[in-house]
Parts: C-alpha cells; structure tokens; sequence
C-alpha cells in the first residue's frame, strides 16, 4: 500500500506512534506473559510439574473443563436460540430482550454470584426445598456452573444476531418453497452460514467460562479438591504464599489463552473469507 | 394448474397491504401484477406462496383450498428479487437442493438428479458454472440459477417477485425476452410482480394491475394499455399528459393524453383542432417530443411523432400549429397515485 506524500504523517509521528505501541504492549502484555512462566519455573521444572500433577490442581483443572464442557455447548444452543428468535421473528417486547441480553456483560460478575446466593443458597426458600430434596447448588459444580453460564450467556448471539440480521430470512424462505422441513432449513441453509460466526462466539465463551473468577468464588465455597476452577486455585496458593505453585498453575491459564487467540485469528480469517463468499 | 384467490385480505398493523382482492389464473398463463412500490402486489404474490398468511380469504390451486397448507407443501417455485441463492453452496447445489430434501420414494436416485439438474443448468444456459459459487456470478447469471432451482421439484405453478428489477436495463431486457420464450416452451402457469410498466407490457399474458392493495383493472397488455378502466391505470401504464379539465356538462375531471395520441399539423384538419405554439423540440431516438403551449391549457402538451412526420411538417420552435386532442380521455376527478 502507498500513502500519498501530501497525506503521510511527519517521521517523528510515526516514530513516536510506533515506540508508543511497542513499549506499550511489552510492558503490560509480553512482560507480565513471560514473568508468570518465569516464576512458575523460578524453583526447576520439577516443582512446575508438581504444582500442575498435585491432587487439588487436578481437581480445579478437571472442574474446569467439566463446567467449560457443559456451559459452551449450552450457551451454543441458547445463543442459536436466541438470534434465531430475535432476527427471524417479530414479536412484541423485541427491543428489550435484545437489551436484557447485555446484561451479564453490564453487571459486576460478584453481584451475578450473589444473585445466584441470594436465590438459591441453603437458607432461602427455594434452596431449602432442593436441599430436602437432596439438591445442592451453591457451594457446588451446579452452583458453579450456574454462575459460568449466566456469565457467559452473550457471547455467541451478540455474535450471531448481526450476522443473521445481515443474511435476513430470504434463504430459509427459499429453502422452504423448495419443499425443506424446519430442520432442513436449519441444518443445510442456516446452520453453513453461520458457522463461523457461531465457533467465534463459542470460543470467546469458552475463554471466559475457564477464566471467570468472581461470579464462580462466590457461589464456590472454595472447598479444596471440590469446587475450585483453576483460577480459585490459583487464588488460594496465592494468598497461602506458595507463590511458585501459583504462578506455575497460572501458566496452565495462559496458555489455555494463547491457543484461543491462535484459534480466533484463524476463525476471524475464515470468517471473513466466508462472508465474502468464497468456497468453504 | 390454475390459481384462484377469493376475498384476500392482509393488513400490517393498521396498513391494509391487500384489501379483498379475487383474481383467478389459468392453466399456463403469464400474469404480471403490476403497480408502484407499497401496492401489495408483493404481498398477494407472497400469500399465494404461503410466505405471508392472509388475514381473510381463501387461495386455491386446481380448484382445491390450499389456504392453510404450510409453503413446503404448496410446491409452487418461488423466485426471490435478490435471487436468495444459498450462498453456502454450488450453483449445482443450490439447483439440486429441492430433490435433496425430498423424503423416501419421491428421493430421485444419484443418477437421475444429477441428470435433472444438468438439464435444468443447460436449459437457463448456465451448466457452465455447475462448480461455481454464487458469489462468483453477476447478476443475471444468478437469477437465471435461481431459476433453474424454483423449476428442479416441478411445481406446477411459478411465482416470480420483481425478478429482474436488482438488473441494470440490459440484462433486464434481454432476461425478459428469454423468460418469454421459456414460458412459451414449458408453459407453466407463472406469476410476476414487477413495478415496471415496459415489463409487464412486453412479458405478460394478462396484466392485473394493483393499486393500494386493490386490483384496478384486469386485461390483456392492449386491453389496460388502450383502454384504461380509470385514471390510475392511464397514468401508470405509459407515458401521459395531464390536466385539470371541465367535461361538455362542467364537471371537473382529470383529462389523459397519451404524447403519441395527440396529432400535429400545419392545416386546421378537424373542426375540433386547437391552436398550439412549439415551445420545445427534442430527439428521442426515432421519435420526436414537442412540447406544445395550447389555447386554453395551463401546462404545456408533449406530442410524440415519428421523425419522418416530424422532418415533413417542416416546423421549428416558435411556429404554429394546429393540434389535434381527440383523443383525451377524461376521468372524474377522485384518485391520487
């Protein structure tokens, strides 16, 4: 690409930008990256190792995966759910369901737990009469799952609904005069032309449902071995001054990050290839 | 197969798209519905599709209530404005898409779809880009696909909403003459909606035209264009002067003359000829417009004449004429577009 001379910004401008950018980025994102590898590696491989294998890591890392594993296909669903509903129906009361759907982004993740206390822990009503069942929520997995998924609950139709807006309805109306059933219009027409846009939203909601730390601690009850996520493991090292131990759990996070944002760049490419119309 | 619609009726909140409307097509017949922009036309052609459900009224097809059937059962083709082509898949995909969702014995074995849809291909002249994606083709080359897809399940009725109207003028014209003799060929009974006058004009059997959601008048292309049944359907089909006029009784009314009605001469030729002055010359290709001011009309008259005409009467701007207005029409005053 060329820039016109009359439009190029002054050398020094550039200069300045640039160093700006740069020493920006190293300072708050590579720097704090490396120093968390670094300090969970500080005392040897060997306590890096231990830190992971040991029996309440592996239990944080497997609840973890079991709650991303139930919240991401669910909120999958809802998310289709949803932006299918918004975008391919009228309905009355239209504009404020699309605004209540920014609400677990709008409100503070500790005040989504509480509401999940509030609602459901041992002393209310409707907690009472599931403990007599036999149920128990807060302070457990359902709790924990609960507050993951009310958390994480946006992400994909926030990505769906401008993207059907976008397609609008004439390709499913097609499909229909073409004599396809409900599903088959789903499966074959709507389904390939979101696709993209639906794998962005489930790993932007994946990233979150393995990071989330406030709406999960309070309904966790932090009970070792039991209902800690990773990152309450990696809290409660931390404030036990087993700072390596941490650092080297916290090491499992990141680079569960790195390889979402390798995956999102990769969807984001496909994604725009699809969009402008190319083989898939 | 015919198709019949009784008393349809659909509104939009308080907005009535089409108010009781009865239209029936024949066997085989090219119908266009044409009107301006918001008439309802869209909207009847969509109900009859079972895309929109009506308010009131019944929809019949072979003499049978299908009212109520959902659109996957009316199996009629439907072609789309934006042609809606699936863009997900190849243009061979997108024709083949109607056969794939067939269920049990109606499925056509491998063989015989892939027969049928390179047929169909090959019939709208696009059996070239069977590979291709949608996004890949221009226009023109997409409705013809589209096409080629409404036809692949056979319906026994095709319905067509403004199907040329996204083209610029060239495609749209030579897309028209095509589709013409493709109905000619296959002689299914086709409806279009089109806004478009010229269309409807050169396309169609029969022309409904529609106006704030009720039908204006029915006829054949010579029938609405020669004798308009009100003052809507003259001024919408063609070109047309206008003007406020008092009838022999002194009545108000709207007076219609088509440009290529009104005559021209140097001679008084009728009694009845009025005196006009040329304002203004201008070629049209081989036609000529004069703009004319005449005694006793407010607004200047267009007259429309051959150039041959025009060169033998030898006039220029600022000379008089004679100008014949026979054939105004004049309707009651009580309509607006």
């Amino acid at each position: 690409m060329t820039v016109s001379r009359g439009t190029r910004d002054p050398a020094w401008v550039r200069f300045l930008l640039i160093t700006i950018t740069v020493v920006f980025f190293a300072l708050f994102l590579v720097m704090p990256l490396a120093l968390v590898f670094a300090e969970g590696l500080k005392k040897g491989v060997e306590v890096f190792w231990a830190a992971w294998t040991e029996p309440a890591a592996l239990a944080a890392v497997q609840l973890t995966l079991l709650t991303t594993a139930i919240v991401v296909p669910l909120n999958a669903l809802f998310g289709v759910a949803a932006a299918w509903a918004i975008t391919k129906f009228s309905f009355r009361g239209k504009a404020f369901l699309i605004s209540l759907l920014d609400l677990p982004f709008a409100i503070s993740p500790v005040i989504a737990g509480l509401i999940f206390v509030l609602l459901l822990g041992s002393r209310t009503p409707f907690g009472e009469w599931l403990g007599g069942m036999g149920i128990k929520i807060i302070f457990s997995t359902p709790g924990i799952v609960l507050a993951t998924l009310f958390v994480t609950f946006p992400f994909v139709a926030r990505e769906l609904i401008p993207l059907m807006q976008a397609q609008g309805r004439e390709e499913e109306e097609a499909a229909l005069t073409l004599g396809a059933r409900g599903w088959q219009v789903f499966w074959r027409v709507t389904l390939p032309n979101i696709k993209w846009g639906l794998l962005y939203g489930m790993v932007l909601c994946n990233a979150r449902a393995i990071g989330e730390f406030g709406a999960v601690s309070v309904v966790s009850g932090h009970i070792r071995g039991q209902t800690n996520t990773i990152p309450l493991h990696i809290e409660i090292l931390y404030s036990e001054y087993n700072i390596t131990a941490s650092f080297a759990v916290a090491s499992i996070l990141v680079f569960l990050a790195l390889i979402t944002i390798v995956l999102k760049a990769w969807l984001e490419t496909r994604f725009d290839r699809a969009e402008k119309g190319g083989g898939v | 197969m015919s198709i019949e619609v009784k008393n349809l009726t659909k509104s939009f909140g308080a907005y009535k798209a089409v108010n009781d409307v009865n239209l029936k097509v024949g066997t085989g017949e090219l119908v266009a519905l044409l009107g301006p922009s918001g008439c309802g036309k869209t909207t009847l052609l969509r109900m009859i599709a079972g895309l929109e459900s009506p308010d009131a009224g019944q929809i019949l097809l072979n003499g049978e209530d299908v009212t109520s059937l959902p659109v996957r059962e009316k199996k009629v083709g439907f072609v789309f404005q934006h042609y809606a082509l699936f863009r997900r898949m190849t243009v061979f995909e997108n024709v083949a898409f109607g056969l794939r969702v067939l269920k049990g014995k109606d499925k056509p074995p491998k063989i015989q779809l892939e027969e049928r849809v390179n047929h169909l291909l090959k019939m709208v002249q696009m059996d070239w880009a069977v590979k291709r994606m949608p996004s890949q083709l221009s226009g023109g080359q997409r409705q013809r696909v589209a096409l080629a897809r409404a036809l692949a399940t056979e319906p026994k009725v095709l319905l067509l909403d403004e199907p040329f109207s996204a083209l610029d003028a060239k495609v749209r014209l030579e897309l028209r003459r095509w589709l013409r003799k493709l109905h000619d060929e296959i002689h299914i009974t086709s409806v279009f909606v089109t806004h478009d006058q010229e269309e409807a004009l050169e396309l169609a059997d029969r022309i409904v035209v529609v106006n704030k959601g009720v039908i204006e008048q029915q006829g054949t292309p010579e029938e609405v264009y020669d004798h308009p049944a009100n003052a809507f359907v003259h001024n919408f089909l063609g070109n047309v002067n206008v003007f406020h006029k008092r009838d022999h009784e002194g009545a108000a009314g709207v007076g219609f003359v088509r440009p290529h009605e009104v005559g021209l001469g140097r001679e008084r030729g009728k009694p009845t000829d009025l005196e006009g002055v040329i304002i203004d010359v201008r070629i049209r290709g081989p036609q000529v417009a004069v703009e004319l001011a005449v005694e006793g009309y407010e607004l200047p008259i267009e007259a429309e004449i051959a150039r041959d005409a025009f060169k033998a009467l030898g006039v220029v701007p600022g000379d008089r004429v004679f100008v014949d207005l026979a054939a105004v029409k004049v309707y009651a005053e009580d309509y607006s577009i």
